[in-house]
């Protein structure tokens, strides 16, 4: 393709036809970043009479402050829990739906997967309270089944945040697992089996490998918002609920301090990042 | 109000010729003579296509014209929701008495407030502001010199809240004081069998997991330095106070942020104990029916008293002081206390006007009582940001 440019400027058709979608990220993503990135450098947020100054502070504070690094290292592992326990109930899920159901089933199957994304998040965390909280759903039915058990509350306890997330994010699990494991070629496990590899051999040396990319794919998708996660910990977990998600939020929307808030959070992108960079490399070696 | 007759009429002429110009066009196809695929044709295409075209303008002309027609004036009002501004039955007399229709917006904390002050200017017309912020938020620039010959019943005021120094100085008036309460804590009648007389209760291990507080880092410092015997404005000690909050948080279910949730929460019996509003206490066991008790330990309680500002460059000022005047007449507050349940009013007017036995009468109108309250004042922006951090660290933990 030759394109008719003026003389002096030549761009080469690749640059030129991605241009849109660059001058797009720019706009949506690169410019608020940026606005975000200043903030977290002033001393105060620039409304009204206030004349706010470039400072350092904001990220000081967070390693003057053990507090912010427990919390950290609290939404980490609260990501990890969430992407293992994801992975644990979602492979198997992937797998069944791939290996074990036939056409029809597996579109039914496909649609409950897929509904809860038709809700909106918040009414699903919501409905989960109306389960959970004393009173609730559950505490009806026990006590339907047996008229002396008394009360029952999950509210406001890590379980109920883990319950509350690993609901929220399964079907990425589900999905990403599904399309690498249908990728597979079933001459390969055929191939395996007429070699007299067991079911689980097969699992591990086969499947597992080969649908790795999913796996992978579905991990990041789930693990770096489960460690920015506000909503669900404030909602479901009450005093066991926070998290640095929850404290940045916290500084955007109750006590006003958007520098902090905007500090905080690119304190915690470097960090996924960093992590998700070590993982790939490890993950680079292992396969 | 009173065009409202006239404009549903006109309305329903509009619409009237609309929906006889349709039927006309569809008795012009003659069902009988005609085979029937020809209505699925090109007419029935037009028809529908008209159809489609007429309903649109009636319904923008329904929801578009009505209310602009009716409500010529408006004004727009901040406050916290479910606090007394937003009761619809005094919106709708305010707006029949006037013709100004009520927009409100709301907000959870007196940052959130603020910020939005801050970042749309000339948008909001009445404000609700802690007195114990009038004065920063005066500084600031964002809320107006307010003249108090406009508002009928200003001079109903109780001399000593209408001229409290946040308020009002040198007869410069920021703000209309509207009513004022305590914050201290509610517990659970069905539980307590005698109700508590000391703050302690809420350290108490026998409520361990049943207790809940407002996750406002000023607030609960402020009732942890009355539980260890401090200034709430000025605490000399804030190591013990974060000492003595450590020792809070294994009591605590959840914390709570607004009346609403506060009560969901205690409705499903989240908690026997938490922080409350007096005004609030009471809406939850007058209009909520919840067996709700307020209590004023004997340590003391947080005093606050709320008033009425009028935003820089509100677009309706004389819509705002018209209804402030109305938010202090006796009139709204003796039917607020008693239907929905309110805090004391700066009106004495108004709190004489209550039943003897009311809350806001036999509690907070005996000086006994009282005398143990510490009201809230200015506080410097290093406090502030100090009791934070303390209070984000305990959350952490």
């Amino acid at each position: 393709m030759h394109l008719i440019l003026p003389k002096k400027i030549h761009i080469s058709p690749p640059l030129f036809l991605t241009t849109p979608a660059y001058l797009w990220l720019t706009l949506t993503i690169f410019l608020p970043l940026t606005a975000m990135l200043f903030f977290s450098f002033l001393s105060e947020a620039p409304f009204g009479n206030r004349d706010p100054y470039l400072t350092l502070e904001n990220y000081v504070s967070f390693f003057q402050k053990d507090f912010y690094q427990d919390l950290t290292w609290r939404s980490l592992r609260l990501g990890l829990e969430v992407t293992i326990l994801c992975f644990l109930i979602g492979f198997p899920c992937a797998l069944v739906l791939t290996r074990h159901t036939s056409n029809r089933w597996r579109e039914a199957l496909f649609i409950l997967v897929i509904l809860p994304f038709w809700s909106n998040a918040l009414v699903r965390i919501f409905s989960w309270t109306m389960i959970l909280r004393g009173k609730g759903i559950i505490e009806l039915i026990l006590n339907w089944m047996n008229p002396e058990y008394g009360s029952f509350s999950m509210m406001f306890s890590h379980p109920a945040i883990l319950l509350g997330l690993v609901h929220s994010y399964l079907p990425y699990m589900i999905l990403t697992c599904y399309v690498s494991l249908q990728a597979i070629d079933e001459t390969l496990i055929e191939a395996a089996r007429s070699l007299g590899a067991g079911r689980m051999m097969i699992l591990w040396k086969l499947i597992i490998p080969l649908s790795f990319p999913g796996i992978s794919a579905g991990t990041v998708l789930i693990f770096v918002p489960v460690v920015g996660s506000f909503m669900e910990p404030r909602i479901l977990g009450g005093s066991e609920g926070t998290f640095i998600g929850t404290i940045i939020e916290d500084q955007f929307v109750k006590v006003f301090n958007w520098p902090l808030g905007a500090a905080l959070s690119f304190i915690m992108l470097a960090l996924v990042m960093v992590i998700l960079l070590v993982a790939y490399s490890i993950s680079k070696k292992w396969t | 109000m009173q065009d409202n007759g006239s404009v549903s009429s006109t309305l329903e002429n509009i619409i009237g010729t609309q929906m006889n110009s349709l039927f006309k066009h569809a008795t012009n196809v003659d069902l009988y003579s005609e085979p029937i695929n020809i209505i699925h044709g090109d007419t029935m295409k037009k028809f529908l296509k008209e159809l489609w075209l007429k309903s649109i303008i009636a319904f923008l002309a329904v929801f578009i014209l009505i209310p602009q027609v009716v409500f010529s004036e408006e004004i727009r009002v901040l406050n916290w929701k479910g606090y007394g501004t937003d009761e619809k039955w005094a919106v709708d007399i305010f707006s029949s008495e006037t013709g100004i229709k009520v927009v409100h917006d709301y907000f959870n904390s007196e940052q959130e407030m603020m910020t939005k002050l801050r970042t749309t200017p000339g948008y909001y017309d009445v404000v609700l502001i802690n007195s114990a912020f009038t004065k920063q938020v005066q500084s600031e620039g964002l809320i107006s010199l307010i003249n108090s010959n406009k508002i009928n019943n200003y001079s109903d005021l109780s001399p000593g809240m209408a001229k409290n120094p946040s308020l009002a100085n040198n007869g410069n008036v920021y703000g209309v004081a509207w009513v004022w309460g305590v914050t201290s804590f509610a517990v659970d009648s069905t539980v307590f069998n005698n109700l508590p007389d000391t703050i302690e209760v809420l350290w108490d291990p026998k409520y361990k997991g049943k207790v809940s507080v407002r996750d406002d880092a000023v607030e609960i410092i402020q009732l942890t330095a009355i539980a260890t015997g401090q200034d709430i404005n000025n605490p000399s000690n804030l190591d013990i106070i974060r000492e003595k909050l450590i020792k809070l948080k294994p009591q605590i279910r959840t914390y709570w942020s607004s009346e609403d949730q506060w009560n969901q929460f205690f409705s499903a019996d989240e908690f026997d104990i938490a922080t409350y509003w007096s005004g609030s206490a009471s809406r939850s066991k007058t209009a909520f029916k919840l067996p709700v008790e307020f209590i004023i330990p004997k340590e003391g309680a947080i005093g606050w008293l709320d008033g009425l500002s009028i935003a820089t460059d509100a677009p309706n000022r004389s819509g705002a002081h018209k209804f402030i005047d109305w938010m202090i007449d006796p009139k709204f507050y003796v039917k607020w206390d008693t239907d929905v349940g309110a805090p004391a009013s700066a009106n004495a007017k108004a709190n004489s006007m209550l039943p003897a036995s009311a809350f806001n009468r036999a509690v907070l109108g005996n000086p006994v009582k009282v005398s143990k309250v510490q009201f809230m004042g200015p506080m410097p922006d290093g406090l502030r940001e100090k009791m934070l951090e303390i209070w984000q660290e305990v959350k952490a933990m």
